[in-house]
């Protein structure tokens, strides 16, 4: 059984963000692609700085992930002339150079936030999340089904009218399944999307979060089921 | 620091002596030179005087009768009086022998008609001037030659001499004073130019390295020259090295990032328990020689830095906040809440770079073992004295360790199975070391780790 509604339009309510993703170190820009569309997002991937101009001229991206060091140029430039033509299409960018010396450079050129190479994927979404709430009025991020209000970007969540605060993980746990509804994510898939590689995760803590999850969905039409040696999925009752 | 060069001599004391030592030598030759002069002249009175008083007494001499008659005159004598009252001698010889006057009173040669002879002496203990003059008298078929010596003491003369001394003295040793005066003045002036071009160049900021373009004196511009050249190099260099770190750091970071973000993915895959440890293991190996390597450059910056410290003036405040807004979504990963607390500005003159990163390690340190769902508050304040506090619910600093912990590559027996590379607290201590502040680490009473860096 799975989820009809609707949300603004879109024929399901996977949230699609798209990102541009201008990175000549075609494996890097490979595996953050995969890693990427393993989130439901779509990615553009430009190799030049010519090929970025071009893309970010017809394409209207969420976010723009930026490599500083490019084959035909310095990134910083793109980043010059991107805030110079009056879109305010965030900018992340992801750097080798040191800290210390990078921040003088490619913040003050405009970029909303900077990634270090080589990066932890949970950060580089983190850092994708907090700067898009950051340009908030991003309204399409806004899910509504079942009875809950539900804006991963904006991190609010409302049951009946009610709004409740979510935690961090409790926000991305609901951000997966409500992307994904019907979809079973065994406690190990959920486990690797909360968490970092280096926290040391039982499978109670992701019990833990769920039935947090479940409380909260109570007064409304979703519901966690659990599916006994497979994991859970949201179902909707409607 | 930089090493003071090897000190040999000094050009302005070279320049003052040199100088100097001219004025002294000249002083001492023109005193000499003026008194010898007035001394001459003085002398030329004298004798010029004894010249006429002796002329006198020879034109007294007559042959009368045969005889030899001589009637001194009056004026011979009164002529020569002086106000020392000199004393006067005289001796009268005919054809060599003896006639009158002061036998001690020589002549020793026989003396010409025009051609008179002075001397100095001695006689009875007292330095005389001497003048012998001589006649050839004709009478009667006779002839006689007379001589005449005539000696005055020297009382007047060598009071003259003394005055002459004195005012040449005073002459020489104001030309000397108003030299050594003059030669002051040069070397400073000329040193100086030298000052001048030290100054601007210890002005400059650590950045600067363009060529310097203020005229400066013929003699210095060759020094300016190769300094300009070496300035020219040095940037070169400094270029080169700083992009060569770039590239190094982009050619080692941007392939970790692949392997590292392959892991990631495939760890998403893969259900094998073993399999999972090691891919975990590989993203952790990753992220300790990349953190390594990213500190051990931050705190080759930083030393560099801290050497040229460039004090900026800053809100303190506005420079936590926006490393807070940074770093928040590392803490939310963690289910971490940042609080700032504290002053709403804090003004404060330092390294805005330096004084981010130190605070930042800070931070990064409390979220590292901060417990979850724990708060980290970061509190910034100039009462009693400009600080900036980070301090966490974790499990606080091994009392024993505490005093070690800010050693380079030092970290608590706790810090097993997190990521570190034991030069955050190290950076955080240098910078404030460097702003004339300390950092401190201590244990809340009601358990927590609290890092204070005091400015």
């Amino acid at each position: 059984m799975n989820l009809t509604s609707t949300c603004h339009g879109r024929e399901d309510f996977l949230r699609l963000m798209k990102f541009l993703l201008v990175e000549d170190n075609l494996d890097l820009a490979n595996a953050i692609t995969s890693r990427m569309r393993l989130d439901g997002h779509v990615v553009d991937h430009a190799a030049k700085l010519d090929d970025a101009t071009a893309y970010a001229e017809v394409e209207e991206y969420d976010l723009i992930l930026l490599d500083i060091m490019l084959p035909d140029g310095d990134g910083r430039e793109f980043l010059a002339r991107h805030r110079a033509s009056d879109l305010d299409t965030p900018v992340i960018v992801l750097t080798a150079r040191s800290q210390v010396s990078d921040r003088i450079g490619s913040l003050d050129m405009g970029a909303d936030d900077y990634v270090t190479k080589p990066f932890d994927h949970a950060e580089l979404e983190a850092r994708c999340r907090a700067v898009l709430r950051r340009k908030s009025g991003n309204a399409k991020s806004r899910i509504e089904v079942g009875g809950i209000v539900f804006d991963p970007v904006a991190g609010h969540f409302s049951v009946g009218g009610r709004d409740i605060s979510l935690r961090n993980r409790e926000l991305r746990l609901m951000e997966l399944f409500i992307n994904a509804p019907g979809q079973v994510f065994s406690k190990q898939k959920l486990a690797d999307r909360l968490f970092t590689y280096d926290d040391n995760v039982s499978d109670n803590a992701i019990e833990v979060y769920v039935g947090r999850l479940r409380k909260h969905l109570e007064a409304s039409d979703l519901k966690i089921t659990t599916l006994r040696g497979l994991g859970y999925r949201l179902d909707h009752d409607g | 620091m930089t090493d003071s060069p090897t000190v040999s001599g000094s050009l302005r004391n070279r320049l003052v002596l040199t100088l100097i030592g001219g004025a002294a030598i000249l002083a001492i030759l023109l005193f000499l030179a003026v008194r010898s002069y007035a001394a001459r002249v003085a002398q030329q009175g004298q004798d010029n005087i004894l010249s006429a008083s002796v002329a006198s007494i020879l034109d007294a001499a007559a042959i009368r009768d045969g005889q030899l008659e001589i009637d001194i005159p009056y004026a011979a004598f009164s002529m020569l009086t002086t106000p020392s009252d000199d004393r006067v001698f005289y001796a009268i010889y005919q054809d060599g022998a003896f006639i009158s006057g002061y036998d001690e009173l020589q002549v020793d040669e026989p003396v010409a008609q025009a051609n008179w002879t002075f001397q100095s002496t001695e006689m009875r203990g007292e330095s005389i001037r001497q003048v012998n003059a001589g006649r050839t008298l004709v009478g009667l078929g006779k002839q006689t030659q007379i001589e005449v010596a005539l000696g005055q003491t020297q009382d007047a003369l060598s009071q003259t001499m003394d005055q002459i001394s004195r005012n040449a003295a005073f002459l020489g040793i104001g030309f000397f004073l108003l030299a050594a005066c003059l030669s002051f003045w040069v070397a400073s002036t000329t040193i100086g130019q030298l000052n001048k071009l030290t100054t601007s160049v210890t002005r400059r900021g650590p950045q600067d390295l363009s060529p310097f373009r203020k005229p400066v004196p013929r003699e210095m511009a060759p020094l300016v020259t190769s300094l300009n050249s070496l300035m020219g190099r040095l940037d070169q260099s400094l270029g080169q090295s700083e992009d060569f770190i770039a590239e190094a750091a982009h050619r080692v970071r941007t392939p970790l990032a692949t392997v590292r973000s392959y892991a990631e993915a495939t760890l998403h895959r893969v259900e094998r328990k073993e399999n999972r440890e090691a891919l975990r293991a590989m993203v952790r190996a990753i992220d300790e020689s990349s953190r390594a390597a990213g500190q051990l450059l931050d705190h080759a910056m930083i030393t560099f830095r801290a050497d040229h410290l460039e004090r900026e003036d800053i809100d303190l405040v506005v420079l936590t906040k926006d490393l807070v807004q940074r770093l928040t979504p590392i803490a939310e990963m963690r289910e971490l809440t940042l609080s700032l607390t504290g002053a709403r500005a804090v003004p404060y003159s330092g390294d805005p770079i330096l004084l981010q990163n130190a605070v930042r390690n800070m931070i990064d340190n409390a979220l590292k073992y901060a417990p979850v769902d724990s708060t980290v508050v970061i509190d910034v304040r100039a009462d009693p004295n400009v600080q900036i506090k980070v301090s966490d619910a974790g499990p606080g600093f091994p009392s024993e360790e505490i005093d070690m912990l800010t050693r380079r590559f030092e970290r608590g027996q706790n810090a097993t199975g997190t990521i570190g590379s034991g030069l955050g607290l190290t950076i955080a201590q240098d910078v404030a070391t460097a702003h004339g502040g300390t950092l401190e680490l201590s244990n809340k009473p009601e358990g927590g780790a609290c890092v204070i860096l005091s400015l």
